[in-house]
């Protein structure tokens, strides 16, 4: 998973940048990330809050025109306003992304611990079919589960789910196998605990911690595989103004409009980087230990 | 006083007097780390000289600016550092305003450095030979082609590389830790620099490949070249220096001749380093001026202690190792035989010393004693009953007898553990009664206070702890669950010597108050002699003399024990 290591490679620089200039200062760019994240929670759960426009609403008068402050990011070709399209589209991004974050991880929790437990053919045969699903594209694999299922918000959160989940499996295992050979293992064994004690009390919080930070980062990079999908026009189907549906609707008129690619595109960055930047603050605090004051 | 006087390293005559143009002046050095707000002195008001031919040392605990003193003089203090000084020059230039092209050209051909750890040291993926030439190439002392395969030949003899030819195209992993130190020191005096600086040229090795080192770098020495030695440890020190500087904070606490350092010394904190080292002189004494262990006992336990006492004298050994074997796969496949038909009996109250050089099985020894690993031959008993043939299920509620500490505690500990959770984690009522919170909160004080914490560190990770606190948890937690034995892997291998000094005196309280048994493995021969009753002597996996402590070590039959003996190296100079 080329996301995982190039974002475990930000984090470092990011713990070490912020552990010198000492633990309580609150890097910039993680308020402007909590202000954005805020944001798009309040319009998931109360779009209407938001709403400037109903985003249903059909106005062929003002067709494609351009932000404004009657309409701030534009109107679509049918003119309906562009931001309120956003708005009430958050509330399905959202839930693909987390919904097929906390798929991905359960499936891979559930994989990744069986294999580093069982030592032998089961370890053997689980890593080998992390493996060969690994060499499959993720796009590839969510393709195959959509065209199975087909198209619908629940069917993209399977395909995304299952696409990402050998990636963290593989993660999983390695991690709980580092647990298991520390000294810290040998030392409860040592003092007579009990292999499930050891299990829960050690093995598992330990591993599952850097997962935590993976969680956050997960949840933005799926919403960019399922606007991917919806892009495809294998995701939600219009009317739903889901980000990646907009960027595929948008895209016949990108030429006139350069709006309706451009502006679903930044809600979909700005939701990633948010949750990027406060998922690698989690894991300075987790990982680092920096003990806020 | 066993004063010894090794001849090649003691040669009053050879050492010329101070002259007027010194090689090496150091005047009110200041070396502070870190950005302008939040700045950090490490080396504060530093002055000294090196004159020719003299080897002035420079002894310290970790974090007493020594290495950065070192660095500095190589240029070598690296990002966000601040070097001020009133004077720095070598053969009379200034080398504190130097461009980095300058050091370059002054490094390697001028002053030579010496790093501790080799294996870091070393490219990975270049033969040794590769590298010892680069340094010659880079300063153009030689061209390229069949005499400098000829010279670097040549340097690895010098340095005493057994079959040179081969070494010299072999990768530094392919080598042993002490021949990976020669190379680098043939990496250093390649271009046979005027000073010589080396960064605790000896503490990863063994005490037989330790000797070997330092008789090295006094050949070095005759050479009529300076030499900057830091140390931790004042016996290689009093071996080889004329002077002696001892560093704490940042600053120098004392300087002065090696004589006057060791026989007279005026301060302190020097006093107390030099009582801190361990020995067959300092047996049954402590080594540090801390209190001693008071033993609060929790209700209930004054009786185990004192039955302890009792049954010390009837005669069972505790526990029991008969002719242990154990073979271990290498990555080649083949089997290698790492513990050989090695028997030892440990009794109740008794200290049983391991020594050893790293890889003589020492650790895999303990392990068995510890059930953490299965013996392919022979047997361990725990007071008389089945423990290495024991399922491990029935192990499990007699773990309680016997614990450990490591060598690494940090490792040990579940990092996101507070201090109070990993010694409650270890008592052995919390499995008893897991409801009575108030009591184990109040044990886990008593225990802290025991091995001398303060018991408002509770709530602290063993992160935050120094090196010497986080042993201090690692013991509280061995003795938590009131053990019988306590295997002890290296305790004080990883701390300063000062600290070293706590954590010995700490063991030996703890044994006469509770009455436990140790299982003490070091390579310090020192540590051992001081805490041991019997020692055994391990080689290749085998015992090779076993016996009472003041026998194997005064009176050595064997030669390996001989030899290990030997190597030890011994203060020059013993104050009455």
């Amino acid at each position: 998973m080329s996301v995982a290591t190039s974002s475990a490679g930000n984090a470092k620089a990011f713990t070490t940048a912020t552990v010198t200039t000492g633990a309580g200062n609150f890097p910039v760019s993680l308020y402007i990330a909590t202000v954005v994240v805020a944001f798009f929670l309040i319009a998931a759960i109360a779009p209407k809050l938001l709403q400037t426009h109903d985003p249903l609403e059909l106005d062929l008068m003002s067709s494609l025109k351009g932000p404004s402050l009657t309409h701030w990011l534009g109107t679509d070709q049918s003119g309906r306003d562009l931001y309120s399209r956003i708005v009430a589209g958050t509330g399905q991004s959202l839930s693909i992304g987390l919904g097929a974050t906390a798929l991905s991880l359960a499936i891979a929790l559930m994989l990744g611990v069986t294999a580093a437990l069982s030592s032998g053919w089961i370890d053997n045969v689980l890593s080998r079919f992390f493996d060969a699903l690994l060499a499959l594209p993720t796009l590839f694999l969510a393709l195959l589960f959509v065209s199975l299922l087909g198209t619908s918000v629940s069917t993209l959160i399977v395909a995304v789910g299952l696409g990402t989940s050998p990636g963290y499996a593989r993660m999983v295992r390695v991690q709980v196998l580092r647990v298991k050979a520390t000294g810290y293992v040998e030392a409860a064994k040592a003092l007579g605990h009990s292999p499930r004690g050891i299990l829960f009390k050690h093995v598992l919080p330990n591993a599952i911690s850097p997962l935590a930070t993976m969680f956050t980062l997960g949840v933005g990079q799926a919403i960019i595989w399922a606007s991917g999908l919806s892009f495809l026009g294998l995701g939600v189907a219009p009317p739903s103004s889901e980000w990646g549906a907009l960027l595929n609707a948008g895209r016949n008129y990108v030429i006139y409009a350069w709006w309706l690619e451009v502006m679903p595109g930044i809600a979909i960055a700005a939701f990633a980087l948010s949750v990027t930047v406060i998922g690698e603050y989690v894991q300075q605090r987790f990982e680092g230990r920096i003990e806020l004051p | 006083m066993n004063v010894t006087f090794p001849a090649a390293s003691f040669q009053e005559d050879a050492t010329p007097p101070p002259t007027s143009n010194p090689l090496l002046t150091v005047q009110n050095l200041n070396v502070a780390f870190g950005p302008a707000h939040s700045r950090r002195a490490v080396v504060k008001n530093v002055s000294f000289t090196v004159e020719k031919g003299r080897c002035v040392a420079i002894v310290g605990e970790s974090g007493s600016g020594k290495s950065v003193t070192a660095r500095t003089l190589v240029g070598l203090t690296g990002a966000c550092s601040h070097v001020q000084a009133d004077r720095l020059t070598f053969q009379g230039k200034n080398i504190d305003r130097l461009s980095d092209k300058e050091w370059r050209a002054l490094r390697g051909k001028h002053i030579g450095f010496v790093l501790q750890d080799a294996l870091v040291s070393l490219d990975p993926l270049r033969p040794i030979g590769k590298e010892i030439g680069e340094a010659l190439l880079v300063h153009r002392a030689i061209r390229r082609g069949a005499d400098l395969a000829e010279r670097v030949v040549e340097l690895l003899k010098l340095v005493g590389v057994p079959e040179p030819e081969v070494k010299a195209r072999q990768l530094p992993h392919e080598l042993s830790g002490g021949q990976r130190q020669r190379a680098l020191i043939a990496t250093a005096i390649a271009l046979d620099p005027a000073l010589l600086i080396a960064d605790e040229p000896t503490t990863a090795l063994d005490v037989t490949i330790q000797a070997q080192i330092l008789d090295l770098l006094s050949e070095t020495r005759e050479r009529k070249k300076a030499m900057i030695l830091i140390s931790h440890n004042l016996a290689v020190v009093s071996q080889m220096a004329d002077e002696i500087i001892v560093m704490r904070d940042g600053e120098i606490v004392e300087h002065g001749s090696s004589e006057q350092i060791f026989g007279d010394p005026r301060h302190d904190y020097t006093r107390g380093l030099l009582k801190a080292i361990p020995s067959v002189r300092s047996r049954g004494s402590r080594l540090s001026s801390s209190r001693a262990a008071r033993f609060v006992s929790a209700e209930g336990d004054e009786g185990t202690a004192l039955i302890q006492s009792d049954i010390a004298h009837c005669g069972r050994p505790l526990l029991e190792a008969e002719r242990l074997v154990k073979r271990f796969r290498g990555p080649d496949g083949k089997l290698r035989t790492v513990v050989n038909d090695v028997s030892f009996s440990l009794g109740y109250g008794e200290t049983l010393g391991i020594v050893g050089e790293s890889g003589s099985g020492k650790t895999t020894l303990a392990r068995m004693a510890l059930a953490l690993e299965v013996p392919d031959g022979g047997e361990v008993t725990l007071e008389g009953r089945q423990w290495s043939s024991a399922t491990e299920k029935e192990r499990r509620h007699r773990r309680s007898d016997i614990s450990v500490i490591y060598q690494d505690p940090l490792s040990s500990f579940d990092p996101r553990w507070t201090i109070e959770r990993v010694i409650d984690d270890a008592l052995t009522r919390r499995r008893e009664d897991p409801r009575d919170r108030a009591s184990r909160q109040s044990e886990v004080s008593e225990l802290l206070d025991l091995v001398g914490l303060s018991p408002s560190l509770k709530t602290r990770r063993t992160l935050e702890l120094s090196g010497g606190q986080r042993q201090r948890v690692a013991i509280a937690r061995a003795i938590a669950p009131h053990p019988k034995i306590i295997v002890c892997d290296e305790p004080v291998a990883a701390l300063d010597v000062s600290i070293q000094a706590q954590i010995v005196d700490l063991l030996g309280d703890l044994k006469s108050q509770l009455r436990v048994s140790y299982l003490f493995i070091s390579h310090d021969l020192g540590v051992v002699h001081h805490l041991s009753d019997r020692v055994l002597v391990m080689n290749h996996g085998e015992a090779v003399e076993a016996g009472r402590a003041d026998d194997v070590f005064l009176r050595p039959r064997q030669p390996y024990t001989r030899k290990l003996v030997a190597a030890v190296p011994q203060l020059r100079f013993q104050a009455a």
